[in-house]
Order: C-alpha cells, then structure tokens, then sequence
C-alpha cells in the first residue's frame, strides 16, 4: 500500500541512463546489426486483396545462383487452430501462420506468400519476381459495414459467428458477437427526458512508428537460434516463434534492440519465424528489414469501426440509459479489439442502466495489431461525442455534465468489478479551473471537450539486481523500453534501497538472462515491473542487512537501513551500501536482489482533453491553437516522462481526428502506403502541448503509480472532432476531420 | 555491374569506399560504413530520419546518391559532439526529455543544428516549420522545441563570449 | 457465501445472473460452478480473468475468495 511519503529520488526529473547513447546515434536498433556472413530475406506479397492460391511454383527461384533459401507456408511444421498467448491477446497459431506466409488464400493486398534470402539485398528483391502464383481473384470486402451483410462475399468458409443464441448454418464475416449490460436500459430510456441517438465513424489507422520492422537471426547446427528484433516484447516473439517453428523455448535467444516506436504494433511477430526458417535453409544468418510501404500494407493498423450510440438523460443533465452497438474491423482474421472497446465505451459514467453489443467482424485488410489502449479511442470517441451533444442540447456544460456522472470509486462497471480510487473527478475539476477553459474564443476557431479511460495491467515482470564490489548495481530487467522506461525503474530502485540512481545501472536484458517478462504494453512497466523492481530491492536490502548484522554481531532485525546506510539499533555502528559491497566477499558472496511476480491491481488511468481549434473555412483546414491534456498519473515517478506520454498520446489522437486513415481503391489497394499522403501531425502542425498530472495514487502500489501510456490517445478524438463542430456549427460524425470532410460540411450546411 | 570508388569527408575525416551507381547515401553510411547512426524510416524523403548535411546543406540521405558525396563533405550525428563532449543541443534533448524512443532524435539533431547555424534565433514559428520534415511519433513536439529553443539561447550566450 | 456473477455473455450459459458459492477459493468455485451449470464451457471460463472484490486478478489459481466477496469473470485485458 503506498502512503503519503516524502521520495528522495521518486520525482526528480533525471538524465535519462540510456540517452547518451540515443542522442549520439550510437543506440542500436533492430536494422543496426550485422553478422558475419550476413544474407538478406525479402518477402514476396499479394498483389490482389481478396484472391485463392491455386498454385505456388517456386522452383526458378531456387533455381538462380544468387538465391540461397525460400521460405512459403509449406515450411511450418504442422499447424493447427489452437489459442494461445501470444504477448497480451490470445492469438490463434493458425491465424498467426497464415498471416507470416498465406496458405491456400490471399486476404489483403501486400499479404505475404513466400520469401528469398539472397546475397544482397537487391538480389533478394529481384528473385522474387521468379516465384510463380496462380490466384483465383475474388471481390473484395473493404467495410464493416458491408462485410456484415448477409450477401457479402466471405474471407472464411469455416468462419460461423460466435456468441449468438444459436451457432449459425451459414459461414459469415462476423467472427463473433458480445453484449454487456447492466440494469434495465429499456426503463432508463423510459425515464429519459430527452435522447441523442447519432451514428460515428473511424477510419483505419495505423500507429505510425518512425522504425521499420526489422530482424536479424541466426540458427546454429544444434538448433540454437539467436534472434535480434525491434519487439515490444521479446519472451512473447521466443514464445510465438517457438509455437510456430516447432522449437524449445530455451533453444531460442531473443534480444530486444532499441525500439522506434510500437504503440502496440510490435506486440506481435511478422518477419522473425520466416526469417529463422530462410537462416536455417540457407545455414547463414539472414536479415530482414520492412520498407515503409510493407509497414503500411502489411503490419497490423488499428480497426475502423462503426458505431452507434444512443443516450437518453433527465434535463437535468441526469443520464438514465446509455446504449451503444460498436461494429469493429478485424481485418483478414478474427481478433479486433471489440472487447476492450465494450468495456470501455462508457466507464467514465456511473450510470445504472447500460447495454452495449459488439462485433468482431473481418475485411480485406491487414490483420489488426494493438494501437494504444485497443478498441477504447474508437469507442470512447462515439460516446464522448453523443455526450457532448447531449450537452449543448441541454444548455449544460460539457464538463458540469460529466461531473454530474462521473465515475469514482464505487462505480459499478458494466464489466463488473467496482471502481477502486480514481482520478475522474480530479481531472474534470483541473480542466475546469485550467487557463485554457477560462480563455476565450474568436471567430472561426472552436472548443471541444472529452473524456478518457484505460484499465492498464499487471502481468509478470522479472528483475535481478546485481550488487558490485564497489556498491554500485546493475538491474536487469525485461521490459523493452519504449519511452524512456529505464529512467523510472532507475529511479524507483534508488528509492528503495536508499543508493543515488546514477549509481545504478538498468539494463533491458535479454531471454537467456532472466525468467519470462510480458511484453511492454498496457501501460504496464513502470507499474508492474516497477513492482519488480521494488521488490528486488527490498531483497538486496534484507541481504544488506543480514550481512551487517553478521559484522556486528547482533540479529537483522536490530538493524535499520535508512537512506542507503545501515544503522546497528543495538549499538552505534553503520556501515554504507558501497562498504558491505566491498566485504561481501568476506560476509557470504556477492549479493544479488530478484523478484519474479505476477503484479496485479492496476490502477485504471482517467484523462481529461481540452482542444481549442480554428478552421478556415474556404479550405476546410483546421490548425489546433491550442491543447491541455490532464490525466491521473497515480503518483509521477519521473514527470518528464509522464508529460511525454500525455503529450505523445495527445498527437496520435490528434493525427487520428484531423487527418489520418487508409485510403483504398475500389480493388481494395492502399493508395497512401507512406508517409507524405498517410499525414501524421509534424512539428509545424502542433502548437506546445500543456499537461497537467493529476495524482490520486493506486493502492496497490507501493509509490502509488498508475501506467499512463494509453489512456492519453483516448480523449483526443472527440475533443478535436467537437472543437471541429464547435468552430463550423456542423456536427461531425465521422473521422478524419480531413479538409475535405470540414469543407463538404461547412458547403452542405450552407 | 561494377562498383564506384568514391573519395569524400566525412565529418572532418577522410573517408572512401565502393558503392553501386544506384545505391542511397543512407545505404552507404549504414552498411557500407557501419555508420549507423543516421537511421531510415521511409526511404522516401519524408520523414527526416535520414537527415544529415552535404556541404552544409541539410538532405535526407535517402534522397542523395552515394556517389553525390564524391569530393563533398558530409555531415552525419556522429559528428555533432566534439571528443567525447555532447553538443549543447544534444545537452539541451536530453535536459527536456526531447526523446522517447529515439528512433528520430540523430535526425532531428542534425537538423537542429543546420537550423540554428542558419538562424541563431528563430521564432517557435519558424523553429517548427524548419523542423517540419522531421517526424516524431513519440513526443508530440513539445519538448523538442523547448530544447530547440533553449539550445539557440545558449549557442547565442555562447557565440558572444 | 460468496456471489459470482454472470456477464450476459455468461448468461447465455448458466441462465441466471448470479449464483452463491460456498467454495472459498478460485478451484473450488471453478468446480462449484462447472458442476451447477453444465452448459458452461469449462475450457473459456479457466481462461477468463477474475474480479474479487473489485480487484481484476489475471491469474486466480491461488486465490482465496471470502463468505462476503463478489466475484465476476472478466476477459483477460491487454494494451498496446
């Protein structure tokens, strides 16, 4: 439990320990390795987006001098429909496989079929062109909304809905379906006084990390593979990579590299299996390395969705009944983030009478990957919107609406638990009293207001830290750092075993150097490895004092550790952290601290955003002026990064409102696959993004803290998308709020 | 096909080395070179990853033709500190906490500093427009700027000394 | 007794909302309930996260439930 406590190291905003290496180029990412006797794989893909394989031929291409190995579907050893856990969501092996290398069908453009490893890389690419395929074309699915239609063409013959009444006799594109509810939602509209009732649409997105997917392995002849990859979690790539290759755990050694950048898209495998089936064929080691447009085409984007929402409130301002049916796109195979989105529409309201269907329902499109906080912006979008008409009808302010509803602790969730402390309250309360609120408005410019809400999770973490002679220590731990991660865990061992952090090394270690870690998402690892990492300490801590007991003399109980220093309660002595280091030798051996946990009790993280826009109205374009974005950080181990995430999160949402989403063509072909015309925010689009921490620590954890990485690309959405309506009079429905969008509303309005 | 022999500078340093006619600039420094620290994101131009000087003139080296650096002299991260002591912009990135996964940062660096050798003392108007061609999809912007900012105040402080 | 109850999603299986357990930790409630609704698919429901008491537990296998606790099954949470 964590108390009001006055931290010697826990909120200083420390040099990060690996930014030396980041500001001077020399951090190693995935595509910086090289190995002797190096080849390059390259990946032949779909040109179709909806097709049958009628024939693969590819023996030109092992045929040509330059081409070492080829890889298809083929070379999986036996695989069959089986979940497993694979990073944090049940994965199907089989859905899995035949995404890496696509068995008898094609189920988007750029779907990957086979693969060559060659010399050089140019090689590679130009064997390619000497694999053989026979398609079957078939018409392309490219919207949820069409895909749901009983006549659409379907991806999967053996694809029934799962969770309806009775198992369906005809296959569809509705993987499955799921309903929550809560009280009586016909009798909460029947109270209602007054109802909105809109539908809304995202688009496809994708997170839109700077680094390319990119693998080097190698494979030895006693079957011991070495993999180095850009991962969000590397015991998760050994364990799918192990799953799919028919391998032991223990034979495989993943190293994460420095990362650019995941946001959930690097929670999964692509190219690192392929890769170790072309190292094994060819006994070289292979690189593999993703252009931006395969990143586009063929990494798992962020479902687009359609959703209704329908509220019904006393006009007071009272809400009695809030109902949602969310439509989600899986892409090629089942596992949208339906669930979570569910869970989540309408958690920031404690309201009693609430019912929510959704469905997972898939496209010709990529398999869809995690994107920060899964299925809540989408969700969370639609409601927020319809709440926040609701107040304008109303007459009410947007954030007196929410405080008259707002969950606290106590809340009865429509999941089921109860709320434990949250921060909602605080965060309303911060927006309602921040500069920005109190400021007014000119002509053609807009203000919009939303909520946000993510669970975050716990989840195994391991940690060891090794004590050196000289009392200095290194801690090991297995959680890739994504956004500065290791500065927190410097500073929370520092905390606890009382020894300044620039004394303390964190180091992301690898497979073959600490016992499974989950993968570094959910807003988990300043949380739950933290917890690790605490715990680890207090062990070192209880081995300091055992060892200063034995040279005084005296039981472990007499001796305090206060600020990095024993204290003999029995007499006068101390002894510092670098001397019992330094006699270690002489007291039992070196001393080591671990933990291996399971950390549970997350604390939910609650947001609140503030966006004030301007339009010009002749193009459509709109300028965000200006930006606060207020969350419940439980307790801020360092604020920098904390800030980081907010700020960070408020872009991405940013993006997603104004201007981001897959264009396709009518053969279901993605004609944006880059970064010029898929526009994510640049500096020039940006003005500085205010935060503000709220703090309402979580119990169950000994600072306090609760993750902050998600919840951040929540409120964005529908705080733009309102600011947007606010400044046109129109109301928006439908995401990206692109020029012309804004345009055609501002015309058809008038 | 057979390669071409090109003779350059590379941060102050003599440098030469064999590349195909076709191969990027990027391509060179990274695999022929093992100067990994200009990194690739797009390979297209558009996100600045690849950012580094050509006779003081800031590209993407993506953009730029190995055999361009012929008799050129070229500017990558690893030549912004001086022996072993950071440049104050790189001081500056990480006093604000300008980076989170890094992946941008060599880039934005060295267009930081084409930036301020230009203009000494931009406007945060003009700091953000020069900086446009450089994607970040980690930190939103704000604390590179502040550090791009405070940096141009301390260079200013110090080119008066 | 402690209460465990059902999602609509679980409804569909065991037909009520809630049921008392006497069970007083996570296997035996997991037997009491597998054996009081024979429609409940054993394999999912093992898979499924636990709320006891307002805390979401991911792995309840050792879990202690108590006389007055409230139990929900929740699907297991991710992120990204």
């Amino acid at each position: 439990m964590s108390e009001a406590r006055e931290f010697k190291y826990i909120g200083q905003r420390t040099i990060r320990p690996d930014g030396y290496d980041k500001v001077t180029g020399r951090a190693n990412y995935a595509a910086d390795l090289s190995l002797p006797g190096m080849i390059w794989g390259k990946i032949l893909r779909s040109p179709h987006a909806h097709a049958r394989i009628l024939s693969i031929d590819t023996s030109k291409a092992e045929a040509h001098p330059d081409v070492m190995a080829v890889a298809t579907y083929q070379d999986f050893p036996h695989v069959s429909s089986e979940m497993f856990q694979a990073g944090e969501t049940p994965t199907d092996l089989l859905d899995l496989a035949r995404n890496l290398l696509a068995d008898d069908k094609v189920l988007y453009h750029g779907h990957a079929i086979a693969a060559i490893a060659a010399r050089t890389e140019s090689a590679a690419e130009a064997a390619l062109s000497l694999i053989e395929i026979d398609y079957e074309v078939l018409p392309p699915v490219m919207d949820v909304a069409d895909a749901m239609k009983p006549e659409s063409p379907v991806l999967h013959d053996d694809m029934f809905t799962v969770g309806l009444a009775e198992k369906p006799d005809k296959a569809s594109n509705i993987a499955s379906r799921m309903e929550l509810k809560k009280g009586d939602i016909e009798a909460g509209f029947a109270e209602a006084e007054v109802v909105v009732e809109r539908d809304y649409y995202t688009p496809t997105v994708h997170q839109g990390y700077i680094e390319p997917h990119a693998t080097t392995v190698s494979i030895d002849e006693d079957g011991q593979a070495m993999v180095w990859c850009s991962t969000q979690g590397h015991f998760d790539v050994r364990a799918s990579t192990a799953k799919l290759l028919d391998m032991e755990l223990g034979k495989i050694k993943v190293v994460a590299a420095e990362i650019g950048g995941g946001f959930g898209g690097k929670t999964t495998v692509y190219l690192e299996p392929v890769a170790l089936i072309l190292s094994r064929k060819s006994g070289r080691p292979v690189k593999m390395v993703m252009t931006r447009e395969e990143v586009f085409r063929a990494t798992g984007p962020g479902s687009a969705t359609r959703s209704r929402i329908k509220i019904g409130a006393k006009k007071d301002g009272t809400i009695t009944a809030m109902q949602a049916k969310l439509c989600f796109e899986a892409g090629s195979f089942k596992g949208s983030p339906m669930g979570p989105g569910c869970m989540t529409v309408f958690t920031p309201y404690d309201v009693e009478n609430m019912y929510i269907e959704g469905y997972d329902v898939v496209v010709n499109k990529p398999k869809v990957a995690a994107y920060r906080a899964p299925g809540a912006p989408q969700a969370e979008f639609a409601a927020e919107m319809a709440i926040n008409e609701l107040a304008d009808k109303l007459g009410i302010d947007p954030i007196e609406i929410r405080l008259k509803n707002a969950a606290k602790e106590g809340t009865q969730t429509v999941y089921g638990p109860k709320l434990k402390a949250v921060g909602l309250v605080e965060c309303l309360e911060a927006a309602k009293n921040s500069a920005q609120y109190q400021s007014a408005l000119d002509e053609n410019q807009g203000r919009g207001l939303a909520a946000g809400f993510w669970f975050n999770i716990g989840g195994q973490s391991s940690v060891i830290i090794n004590m050196n002679p000289d009392g200095t220590g290194t801690i090991l731990e297995g959680s890739p750092d994504i956004g500065g991660s290791r500065a927190s865990i410097q500073l929370m061992a520092a905390e606890e075993l009382g020894i300044p952090p620039s004394h303390l090394k964190p180091v992301v270690a690898d497979t073959e150097h600490l016992a499974y870690s989950a993968t570094t998402g959910g807003s988990r690892t300043t949380f739950a490895t933290g917890m690790a990492v605490i715990e680890a300490a207090q062990d070192v801590v209880r081995q300091f004092k055992e060892r200063a007991a034995a040279v005084w003399n005296v039981t472990s109980e007499q001796v305090e550790w206060v600020d990095g220093v024993a204290i003999n309660t029995a007499g006068e002595d101390k002894l510092t952290a670098a001397e019992i280091c330094r006699g270690a030798e002489k007291t039992g051996g070196q001393i080591s601290g671990t933990a291996n946990i399971n950390a549970r009790g997350a604390g939910p993280s609650f947001a609140v955003h503030l966006c004030d826009v301007e339009v010009d109205k002749e193009t459509g374009k709109v300028d965000v002026i200006r930006y606060t974005a207020i969350q419940d950080a439980g307790k801020a181990i360092h604020p920098s990064y904390v800030e980081g995430q907010y700020q960070g999160g408020a872009a991405q949402g940013i993006g997603w409102a104004l201007n981001e989403e897959y264009i396709y063509n009518e053969d279901g072909i993605m004609e944006n696959a880059g970064f010029l015309d898929y526009r994510i925010p640049l500096a020039s689009d940006l003005p500085m993004i205010d935060t503000v921490i709220v703090e309402v620590p979580n119990p169950f954890h000994p600072f306090g803290v609760r993750g902050v990485g998600e919840t951040g690309i929540v409120p964005p959405l529908a705080a733009v998308a309102t600011a947007v309506s606010d400044a046109i009079d129109v109301r928006m429905t439908d995401l990206p709020c692109s020029p012309p969008r804004v345009l055609k509303a501002i015309l058809d309005a008038s | 096909m057979t390669k071409t022999h090109v003779t350059t500078s590379i941060n102050g340093e003599a440098v030469e080395f064999l590349c195909e006619p076709g191969d990027t600039l990027l391509s060179v420094l990274r695999n022929e070179l093992q100067m990994t620290g200009t990194k690739e994101g797009c390979g297209s131009g558009d996100c600045g990853a690849c950012s580094v000087t050509v006779n003081g003139r800031l590209v993407c080296s993506c953009l730029v033709l190995g055999v361009e650096a012929e008799g050129a002299e070229i500017g990558t991260v690893e030549g912004i500190e001086s022996k072993d002591q950071l440049h104050t912009i790189q001081k500056k990135f990480l006093e604000h906490a300008a980076l989170q996964c890094g992946i941008c940062t060599p880039g934005l660096i060295v267009s930081t500093k084409a930036l301020l050798e230009e203009n000494p003392n931009p406007t945060e108007e003009e700091a953000r427009y020069y900086l446009a061609g450089n994607l970040c999809r980690c930190t939103g912007y704000d604390k590179i700027i502040r550090a791009v900012m405070d940096s141009a105040e301390v260079m200013r402080g110090e080119a008066l000394r | 007794m402690a209460t465990v109850i059902f999602s609509s999603e679980l409804q569909r299986f065991t037909g009520e909302e809630k049921t008392h357990v006497s069970a007083t930790n996570y296997r035996d409630l997991i037997d009491e309930i597998l054996g009081r609704y024979d429609r409940l698919p054993a394999n999912e429901i093992q898979k499924m996260a636990v709320a006891i008491d307002g805390e979401i537990i991911h792995d309840p296998f050792l879990e202690t439930v108590k006389p007055d606790s409230e139990v929900h099954f929740l699907f297991r949470i991710s992120g990204g």
